[in-house]
């Protein structure tokens, strides 16, 4: 498809007094890596709750694939939902089912086959996203806390989603499993060709995935690629990008003002 | 995805086929398509393995060579759950024995502790958590107060009206107000506000402690050196062994109202007659008798709630089944101890 797959414009979120968004606007394009950063209490989980179609932003629109969301019914609106996986900060995985009962739940929602079918694609997803088959029998409450992310990213695919939403996909995770689950992310793009929407914190995932960043300060975005997004000179990404914590990474170029 | 059930019908087919040479050719391949993608690859994989020939014409789809990167890789072994065993059938029943056993050792030491929280908690007015109880009083009781006030009027109104019906043949209407005052003041009121409370705060304390031993504040609690029987358990014990007393006098008085208003419009009876009647029909230990019993019901009640909370461990399920339990459990052990109490109060003629 040509053009942008999701198309942000004029999104204002508001709890009461309180505005989060103020006029947010962005694009995302096919097979891009876009993460979403900001600081505390920026509105990133709202952001990606209003791109989900989970909440209804106050004013402005959110066009999915050509469709708008944001005008959609109930039942419209819940066709488009099984067009995306999501996967979610603790990984949500149903408690009272086991794994591979976790990634059949959206097959057997939207289709009806064979168990011996179903089986076969829990196998794949599992496969994909670099889990033990033997973690097929378990119930998330004894999986490690690497193990839900990937169990969470293979309900994510089961339906062969186009885009795929993760919500701090490394939050928690050890620098090696993080630095695991960042490959498997550019492996997925690559091969299956997902346009992939993050909110992160990590700068570590932010650096090795993304291809572009939208910054959330002061109720606004400010989009652009990796390395201009670390040139702005906005207080709060200066500190961002610069502080102790991302000295280490980030080298910042020359200034351009050769100051 | 949406085509998968009808290529898995086609597949099936082609998978009891007998082995021959086969070529397969692919019309179209949709870039997103990786299911129905993997269920081909695996058939065609199974009929390889059965000795047929199988040659894909045309454009191989880009996905298989990563299908074949995926099963190079090792991912250990998915073992169908098939039938138990003797063995673990055998090992099923010892696991259920072991846990009734643990569950009954968990409320030994749960009740040793909280003993010794309370007995210790008694020498300061500090750790006695003054606040916290009243905190739980009000939750538990004032805020009752409506239903369990609603509940007694309707209960000793339905027995009233049957009351008044069965008797009036035998011209013994009057004796209406003896049922409904001994009924209400002896065995209802405390057994329903038990129940009612059972129901309201046994599955929240139960729920309460769950969510907080779910979220490590339990740990919290102990590791800032703070005892949680003292600080959660024995303020939520406490105010409801005080709440339920005061509750039952509630659903007492209502109670009594109640079949006062329907005997005063069934039977004509007036106000003034009905007191008379009440105070005819009643002993002096009618009201106790009732009313004694309320601490126990509510000591059972907390002791339930709190304990199957703490029992709470690793899932929200555990959280789920445990609040259930408590309720369950509670609401049993109310009536099964106002059945001791009726055959206590019996033999000593209370």
């Amino acid at each position: 498809m040509a053009g942008p797959l999701i198309v942000v414009r004029d999104v204002v979120n508001r709890f009461g007094e309180q505005v989060v968004h103020d006029g947010v606007s962005f694009e995302v394009q096919p097979g891009e890596i876009f993460g979403i950063v900001g600081g505390s209490g920026s509105g990133k989980s709202v952001l990606l709750k209003t791109m989900l179609g989970l909440r209804r932003p106050d004013s402005g629109t959110v066009v999915l694939e050509g469709r708008d969301i944001t005008a959609m019914g109930e039942q419209e609106l819940r066709e488009v939902k099984r067009r995306y996986g999501v996967t979610f900060q603790h990984g949500a995985l149903f408690t009272s089912l086991t794994v591979a009962e976790n990634v059949t739940l959206p097959l057997a929602e939207a289709m009806d086959l064979d168990e011996a079918v179903y089986r076969r694609l829990v196998e794949l997803r599992l496969r994909m996203v670099g889990l033990p088959l033997e973690a097929a029998a378990k119930y998330p409450a004894q999986l490690s806390g690497g193990m839900i992310k990937r169990a969470a990213l293979a309900r994510a695919l089961a339906l062969d989603p186009s885009i795929l939403f993760l919500d701090e996909p490394t939050a928690g995770l050890d620098p090696i499993a993080a630095a695991a689950f960042d490959e498997l992310v550019l492996y997925l793009r690559d091969t299956l060709r997902l346009t992939i929407v993050m909110v992160t914190h990590d700068l570590d995932t932010l650096m090795r995935t993304c291809d572009r960043v939208a910054v959330l300060v002061d109720r606004k975005v400010i989009v652009d690629t990796l390395e201009g997004v670390v040139r702005n000179d906005h207080p709060w990404i200066r500190h961002y990008f610069h502080g102790a914590r991302a000295r280490s990474m980030v080298s910042r170029p020359e200034d351009p003002r050769g100051a | 995805m949406v085509d998968a059930p009808a290529l898995e019908q086609a597949l099936a087919e082609l998978r009891v086929a007998p082995a021959a040479a086969l070529t397969v050719r692919l019309a179209r391949a949709n870039l997103h398509d990786i299911g129905p993608a993997w269920l081909l690859h695996e058939t065609l994989a199974g009929l390889r393995s059965r000795g047929a020939g199988v040659t894909i014409e045309g454009p191989v789809p880009e996905h298989f060579t990563y299908f074949d990167e995926l099963l190079a890789r090792d991912a250990g072994t998915w073992a169908p759950a098939g039938p138990p065993t003797a063995q673990e059938r055998l090992a099923a029943a010892g696991r259920a024995v072991e846990s009734r056993l643990r569950s009954w050792y968990e409320a030994l030491v749960y009740g040793g502790r909280l003993v010794e929280s309370a007995a210790t908690a008694w020498r300061s007015v500090k750790r006695l958590r003054i606040p916290s109880i009243v905190r739980h009083m009000h939750e538990t009781g004032v805020q009752a107060i409506p239903v369990v006030a609603v509940i007694a009027m309707l209960i000793s109104v339905i027995s009233a009206y049957i009351g008044a019906q069965q008797l009036r043949p035998f011209g013994a209407e009057i004796f209406t107000v003896d049922l409904v005052a001994i009924g209400v003041l002896r065995e209802l009121g405390v057994l329903l506000t038990a129940i009612m409370v059972a129901g309201r705060t046994g599955s929240a304390y139960a729920a309460e402690l769950g969510v907080m031993k779910l979220n490590d504040e339990v740990d919290a609690l102990e590791s800032m050196g703070m005892n949680p029987y003292e600080v959660l358990v024995l303020p939520r014990v406490v105010a409801l062994v005080l709440v339920l007393p005061l509750l039952t006098i509630v659903a007492d008085a209502t109670g009594l109202i109640g079949g006062a208003f329907l005997t005063s419009y069934l039977l004509d009876l007036p106000w003034s007659q009905f007191v008379a009647r009440l105070d005819a029909a009643i002993a002096p230990t009618t009201f106790w008798a009732g009313l004694v019993k309320a601490p126990v019901f509510g000591l059972l009640i907390a002791l339930t709630g709190t304990l199957r909370g703490l029992q709470v461990r690793e899932s929200s399920r555990e959280l789920g089944r445990l609040t259930t339990v408590a309720v369950v459990q509670s609401i049993f052990l109310v009536i099964f101890a106002d059945a001791l109490f009726a055959i206590f109060f019996l033999e000593i003629d209370f």
